[in-house]
């Protein structure tokens, strides 16, 4: 099947906007991972809940979704924090097999509240900017998209300079190349264990802000997002921010052009494609021997 | 007459007066007893919204049977609802339409979704118990033998040739606006069987399909379904989609400005939902849908309409479907002339019931099916959903093509 030009071009780029986003719901995952080593199966359900967060505080306070980035990052931040230092951390009792099993029953206590609460109906938001384009050239490209693409950036950024100049970036680094030795020098890692988890949860916030302006929720749809995030975690390389990044883009776009060219059917086989490939000739991944 | 009381009547009615006192539901048990019927929906889980709107109608209707004066041939016994969550799966379903058997009822409407449909009717079959399926349009509902169900509404054949049918003609009166289409379906059984049964009749008729697009419910993102239809530029949209992914294609189409001569669709799951045309008026705007919708001529419907409405409820076609089904079962049970399975079930399928808030005319099952029954073509106009087509039943003119 063929294609005009613009159309292809214009796949790709739908791609890489999609990508933005998918990168930053893999940032809290890799952070995580590349702390706390555990994979946090939870994760998928943490980013239901922020996005039901958006969908209500828009629905009955009126609050614009970009507005909400402000409340709900300390937020789930606070959240992220509390769950690890006083939910997770003690109940795996130092087991590393424990946690994948915590995060496990998390996510499903929260799915399933999330179901009690809201039901399974499947709710969006109508914002006046939702369906606006931005025009450049022949191509039409999706504002909230665009502002989602400019916020994950900007957000792996920050996180980048955070970890790479601050304190506490110094204390999460020092955790994650060797927890005894930071222990031993003075660092509080159960602190720097529920502060890396906050900063997972709080990136997911912001995830859903970006997100909502275009899609829907229902308590299931984080599931869609986090398999594509581990996908992006193992390509860029488990732990790593600037892989979480590229993977993420790449995999945006692989599935963007699958979807055209293989039908929106079979849009994900290149993802998973790729993971395998990954998996069998390089699997610290693009950035990982960094990590 | 005599108008002197002896002892023998006064202590008669005294001895009734007292039992009275003592236990008032006696009092009504003086009157015939209650008719129980199963009232099965999906109010919670995936299909909740559909299942709120058939109940609605469910309830609205025993009311009105009950207040008419209940069943006239059964000395005015009422009507008494077993209602029966089927929470969007199959086996609850089941699971309720035993535990409506525990409470003796005579008959059970609803379902909604097909596979509640086929599984739930199988499980009344085993205890002679009549099912009226309400929408669950898959034809192996029917077909199966089963002497117990019935389906009121049309079925996937009746529907898909009738969209057809509606879609040639509204077509060759706007003197063949459209020609070439493209048919997006979901990946299911449902989209794929519509698709295909689509690509094989439409060229018969002069169309060419360009594109078949499959997509996965639930689809993400359907911008590069719609840059497809962008590079095709296809007269005629034809979306078989679930609610979620028809909202998302219109509201694609409408932001990456494809502006198909009009879009159609067959049994869309919000085409003809007014959730979709109060949320997005815009992307709503002339979409057309084949679907089950009430008869905008008849009155009864905007009384109905009226009367939901001021229960803070939303109107939809399950609800006077629901209405017209537990009716049609009224008359059934009336006919009758006792709460026994097998003589309603006799009386169902000798039924002509006409007094329906249905386009169809007088009811006439066929192994279990309506042959009266025929689904409507509808357009949304002006933020209402409005029936264009067929004539008899039109409460507006089709707007086709939407653009030239």
């Amino acid at each position: 099947m063929t294609y005009p030009l613009p159309i292809i071009a214009e796949a790709m780029l739908n791609g890489l906007l999609t990508g933005a986003v998918y990168a930053l719901v893999a940032l809290g995952l890799t952070l995580v991972y590349g702390v706390l080593h555990i994979i946090n199966f939870a994760h998928g359900a943490l980013l239901t809940s922020a996005m039901f967060a958006v969908w209500a505080i828009h629905a009955f306070l009126g609050v614009d979704p970009y507005l909400a980035i402000l409340p709900l990052t300390p937020l789930f931040f606070a959240l992220g924090y509390g769950l690890q230092r006083y939910v997770i951390g003690p109940a795996s009792h130092g087991d590393d097999g424990n946690i994948l099993l915590v995060t496990l029953g998390l996510a499903i206590i929260i799915e399933n509240g999330l179901l009690a609460l809201f039901r399974s109906d499947t709710r969006s938001l109508a914002t006046d900017y939702s369906f606006q384009v931005v025009e450049l050239g022949p191509l039409l490209l999706s504002q909230a998209r665009l502002y989602g693409f400019a916020g994950a950036l900007a957000v792996t950024i920050l996180l980048w300079l955070l970890l790479a100049r601050t304190d506490i970036g110094k204390a999460i680094r020092a955790v994650a190349k060797e927890k005894l030795g930071a222990a031993l020098v003075g660092i509080d890692v159960r602190h720097v264990y529920a502060v890396t988890f906050g900063i997972g949860c709080a990136t997911l916030a912001i995830a859903a802000c970006l997100l909502m302006p275009t899609f829907y929720v229902n308590p299931r749809v984080g599931g869609a997002f986090v398999l594509v995030a581990f996908t992006i975690v193992v390509l860029g390389g488990m732990g790593s921010i600037p892989g979480a990044l590229a993977g993420g883009l790449v995999i945006g776009v692989v599935e963007s052009l699958c979807g055209l060219f293989l039908g929106e059917s079979l849009g994900q086989i290149g993802i998973f494609i790729i993971f395998i490939l990954v998996l069998l000739f390089r699997p610290t991944g693009l950035f990982g021997a960094r990590a | 007459m005599n108008t002197r009381f002896d002892r023998r009547t006064l202590l008669k009615g005294g001895a009734v007066a007292l039992t009275g006192i003592a236990a008032p539901s006696i009092v009504r048990g003086q009157a015939p007893a209650t008719i129980k019927i199963g009232i099965l929906q999906p109010v919670t889980g995936a299909l909740a919204m559909d299942g709120e709107f058939g109940r609605t109608g469910a309830e609205l209707a025993i009311a009105d049977v009950n207040a008419a004066g209940g069943i006239k041939s059964l000395g005015g016994a009422k009507l008494e609802m077993v209602f029966g969550d089927a929470r969007s799966n199959p086996e609850a379903g089941v699971q309720e339409v035993e535990r409506m058997q525990g409470e003796g009822v005579v008959a059970i409407v609803g379902g909604f979704a097909s596979p509640i449909c086929l599984a739930a009717s199988q499980a009344a079959s085993r205890y002679d118990l009549p099912y009226l399926v309400d929408v669950g349009v898959s034809d192996q509902i029917i077909s199966r033998g089963l002497k117990n169900t019935f389906r009121f509404a049309p079925g996937f054949g009746i529907c898909t040739k009738s969209a057809i049918e509606n879609l040639v003609r509204i077509n060759e009166a706007a003197g063949k606006a459209t020609k070439t289409v493209a048919l997006v379906h979901e990946d299911g059984l449902f989209g794929s069987g519509l698709a295909k049964l689509m690509a094989t009749e439409l060229p018969k008729h002069g169309f060419e399909i360009v594109e078949t697009i499959a997509i996965p419910t639930p689809s993400r993102d359907l911008s590069n379904v719609v840059l497809r239809l962008r590079s095709l530029n296809p007269d005629l949209v034809i979306p078989s989609t679930y609610y979620g992914e028809t909202v998302l294609l219109a509201r694609t189409m409408q932001q990456q400005r494809v502006r198909p001569k009009a879009v159609y669709s067959v049994l869309n799951g919000a085409a003809s939902n007014m959730r979709f045309v109060k949320e997005f008026p815009e992307a709503a705007d002339k979409i057309m849908d084949c679907n089950h919708w009430h008869d905008p001529r008849n009155p009864k419907n905007a009384e109905l309409q009226k009367r939901v409405e001021a229960a803070g409820k939303i109107w939809n076609y399950n609800t006077p479907l629901n209405y017209s089904s537990v009716r049609l079962l009224a008359d059934a049970i009336e006919r009758a002339g006792a709460a026994d399975r097998a003589k309603i079930i006799a009386a169902l399928g000798s039924s002509t019931f006409a007094e329906h808030l249905m386009p169809y005319g007088p009811t006439r099952f066929e192994n279990g099916q309506n042959m009266g029954a025929a689904p409507v073509s509808t357009q949304v106009q002006d933020g209402q959903i409005k029936v264009v087509f067929p004539e008899a039943f039109a409460d507006a003119k089709p707007v086709f093509p939407v653009r030239g």
